[in-house]
């Protein structure tokens, strides 16, 4: 890939990292203050949602229906998958389990490892030995179907 | 804490910049945002690589993404101020209970909150909207079951 792109794509993690980071994403007390809709509410995670989707939201949809290519790349890399299947529904459920339980998901973890504490390298390193023993079962159930 | 003070502003800004990068990155790259996906895609052909001598493809962008992920983070928590977060709210053993069960999870449904829950969310994939919806959901439900700190 050009220099370039490889400049943007750092910056474009310096700045979904500060907005993680400052939006108290990386603080697992208010997720779980989120997700704890009977206890004392934490609205943040909401907030930082729609304001996410605020900007990307309408931005995705013009730029996809209006333009056949990226402005750095020669085309898009868009996932093919369209139909909700039992590894989308079986997926979710695990990782929202794991996500209920700590509070922390994959990008305010790689984040929080500023923090220099041992949980959220615990953390990252069980994350991605489970990433490893289910990719493990996708490429022997893709095996199979062959 | 009252609501009105949790509206905060750093979360709605902190907001804004996610989606703007999540944005920028379809705008310029062409690519989803996708956090569980681009750590995977970094990390298993790097291993391959360094560790099996396999040639396998590895593209560098996603690891000039990772890499500025803790930049930013750690830029913004400088400049603002902000509390650093705590971690100690559990048991080493649910940590790496969720860890696996995150790691799983996002490897078999295909992403995670940034991948569905914001930029599958802004295709309007109606696989993204049903992961995002149950994702939540069952964390709702744990959380419910087995108490916030």
């Amino acid at each position: 890939m050009k220099p370039l792109n490889l400049f943007t794509a750092t910056i474009l993690g310096i700045v979904f990292g500060a907005g993680l980071a400052l939006s108290g994403m990386t603080d697992p007390k208010k997720v779980l203050g989120f997700l704890n809709i009977l206890g004392p509410w934490d609205p943040t995670l909401m907030v930082v949602m729609a304001s996410a989707l605020a900007v990307s939201l309408p931005g995705y949809q013009w730029f996809l229906r209006n333009k056949e290519k990226p402005l750095l790349e020669s085309k898009f890399f868009l996932p093919g998958s369209k139909s909700v299947d039992n590894k989308l529904l079986i997926g979710a459920v695990l990782f929202g389990a794991g996500w209920g339980l700590f509070g922390v998901c994959p990008g305010p973890a790689l984040v929080s490892l500023i923090y220099g504490q041992w949980q959220v390298w615990l953390f990252v390193g069980a994350m991605l030995f489970g990433m490893w023993i289910s990719d493990l079962y996708n490429t022997h159930s893709a095996e199979k179907t062959k | 804490m009252s609501l009105f003070q949790n509206l905060s502003i750093h979360a709605a800004i902190g907001g804004l910049l996610i989606g703007l990068s999540a944005l920028l990155m379809m705008v310029l790259l062409g690519r989803i945002t996708g956090i569980s996906g681009i750590l995977w895609q970094t990390i298993h052909p790097l291993v391959n690589r360094l560790i099996f001598n396999n040639k396998t493809e590895f593209d560098a962008w996603r690891l000039c993404f990772l890499i500025g992920l803790p930049i930013g983070g750690a830029l913004v928590h400088w400049i603002f101020q902000l509390p650093t977060p705590q971690f100690d709210h559990t048991s080493a053993f649910i940590i790496i209970l969720s860890g696996l069960l995150v790691g799983a999870g996002t490897r078999l449904g295909s992403g995670c909150t940034s991948g569905h829950g914001i930029c599958g969310i802004s295709r309007l994939s109606v696989r993204s909207l049903t992961a995002t919806g149950v994702f939540m959901s069952v964390a709702i439900g744990i959380v419910l079951l087995f108490g916030a700190p």
